[in-house]
């Protein structure tokens, strides 16, 4: 038992502590540097000369580790308390609408989640451009952790959309210009997370990726004006609007501290997934190094 | 100049991105008209389409236009207009109509058009303005005379998105306060 033990904090101390880079073992100098990577150039954190330094400061894995184990606490922390105070105002104290009655109270859901659905889009073109340009060393990795949590946002926009359809407008799912747009946001997201999973070569994978999340952003426009493109059965922005917001600030205010709960929230969740997958990473290095000893000691 | 290879990726990205953005722009324009969810009332006064046609009829319901009426077994029938300003549209529904549907809503149609210009329509769904307001502004602004939801959409939001429900009222209109 206490042998388990001491060898679990070993390991996530070589997993998480020692070495910059995804390369965890600068304890065995003798191994020639051992990576299942094709070679790509080395992390640019370990050349600061190069220039781009405000870039690649969180490029290096380190020191994303020990910031983001700093971090993660408070962020988790601070999601909980923000959509406590956001739940509790949404649901029981702001207002039923005037026509809506309490069916209202779905948007205080159903509209952070299609602001998440967009902006974490936003965030996944951004870091596979970081990605497929300056080859940031974590932006593949965010990029494939953000994907399955993007994907299961734009689901709960959808679900609580079809939710509230029903009663008010009269119909689950009508096919305009918004639905569709933001049903083909949820297909890229999936696809997304598909894709970049499905190669061998894991760095072709995050390339192929990159590229669909970077076609796929010109979504965004279209899902945001359809509204106002199109003839659509969905109502135009209540919120983003000239003219000020057209909802009752009892309403907003709710409404805009659920955002912010939700949002930290999401940020939380693709941080602890990012941070795993760099520990992952780390380990099956870790792995390979031990196994390629024991070939060269056999 | 030779380029350093970010420089470059970076530009094939900027090229490709426009190139993408303006393909996307002249389909989306060139496709604009035949994706319409639903056709107002002057666009079918203008298109003239065929009887036997099933399409999507969107407007207002024009205050004071609704007629609830039974159908001889016993269904619910509802006639009204539907308007999108210049043009109006008599509607003819057999069924239940949606919780949201009021005279001064917007709605979306689905039935076929009559040769006597009447639609018939086989499905009504409600369409919701983009206000969201508690009933007591609502109540205000009816009150003061600043709105008729019979009428149209609400007064500018600026009058009546703030925390005073007073605000809806304070305006003019109403005597002795």
């Amino acid at each position: 038992m206490a042998a388990a033990e001491s060898l679990r904090a070993r390991l996530l101390h070589d997993v998480t502590a020692c070495g910059d880079g995804f390369n965890p073992a600068p304890q065995a100098p003798s191994l020639p540097a051992v990576s299942t990577l094709p070679p790509r150039p080395r992390p640019a954190a370990l050349s600061p000369s190069r220039g781009g330094g405000a870039l690649h400061r969180f490029a290096n894995p380190g020191r994303f580790l020990r910031l983001t184990d700093r971090l993660l606490p408070w962020l988790w922390g601070a999601a909980l308390l923000v959509l406590a105070v956001g739940a509790a105002w949404a649901l029981a104290f702001s207002p039923p609408d005037w026509q809506q009655g309490e069916t209202v109270r779905i948007m205080y859901v159903h509209v952070p989640m299609a602001w998440l659905a967009m902006g974490g889009y936003a965030g996944l073109a951004v870091a596979s451009l970081l990605s497929l340009v300056w080859r940031h060393p974590l932006a593949d990795l965010a990029a494939r952790e953000l994907s399955p949590a993007g994907a299961m946002v734009t689901a709960l926009c959808l679900v609580t959309g079809s939710l509230w359809g029903r009663p008010m407008w009269g119909t689950w799912w009508a096919w305009d210009a918004r639905m569709t747009s933001v049903l083909v946001l949820f297909f890229l997201w999936v696809g997304h997370a598909a894709l970049v999973r499905a190669f061998d070569d894991e760095e072709r994978g995050a390339r192929a990726g990159a590229i669909l999340a970077l076609i796929g952003a010109v979504n965004l426009p279209v899902i945001k004006w359809s509204v106002d493109w199109f003839n659509t059965l969905h109502q135009s922005a209540s919120v983003v609007r000239l003219g000020g917001p057209a909802m009752h600030v009892e309403m907003l205010y709710p409404l805009l501290i659920c955002a912010v709960g939700f949002t930290l929230a999401f940020a939380a969740l693709v941080l602890a997934r990012t941070r795993a997958a760099v520990m992952e990473k780390r380990v099956r290095q870790l792995q390979l190094a031990q196994a390629r000893r024991h070939e060269a000691d056999a | 100049m030779k380029l350093s290879r970010k420089r470059r990726r970076l530009w094939v990205v900027v090229l490709a991105g426009l190139g993408l953005g303006t393909a996307t722009a002249l389909a989306l324009t060139a496709f604009q008209d035949n994706l319409v969810f639903f056709l107002a009332p002057s666009d079918i006064a203008a298109k003239h389409p065929a009887p036997d046609r099933a399409f999507r009829l969107g407007g207002l319901v024009v205050a004071g236009s609704l007629q609830r009426d039974q159908t001889p077994d016993g269904k619910p029938e509802a006639r009204f207009r539907v308007t999108d300003g210049p043009a109006t549209i008599p509607v003819r529904y057999v069924g239940v109509l949606p919780d949201l549907f009021r005279e001064g809503q917007g709605v979306v149609a689905l039935g076929k058009l009559g040769t006597d210009g009447q639609f018939r329509a086989s499905e009504v769904l409600a369409r919701h303005d983009e206000t969201y307001m508690p009933p007591e502004v609502a109540e205000a602004l009816k009150r003061t005379g600043h709105w008729d939801p019979a009428k149209g959409a609400p007064p500018p939001a600026a009058s009546w998105n703030t925390l005073e429900p007073a605000a809806a009222s304070a305006t003019p209109a109403r005597p002795g306060t």
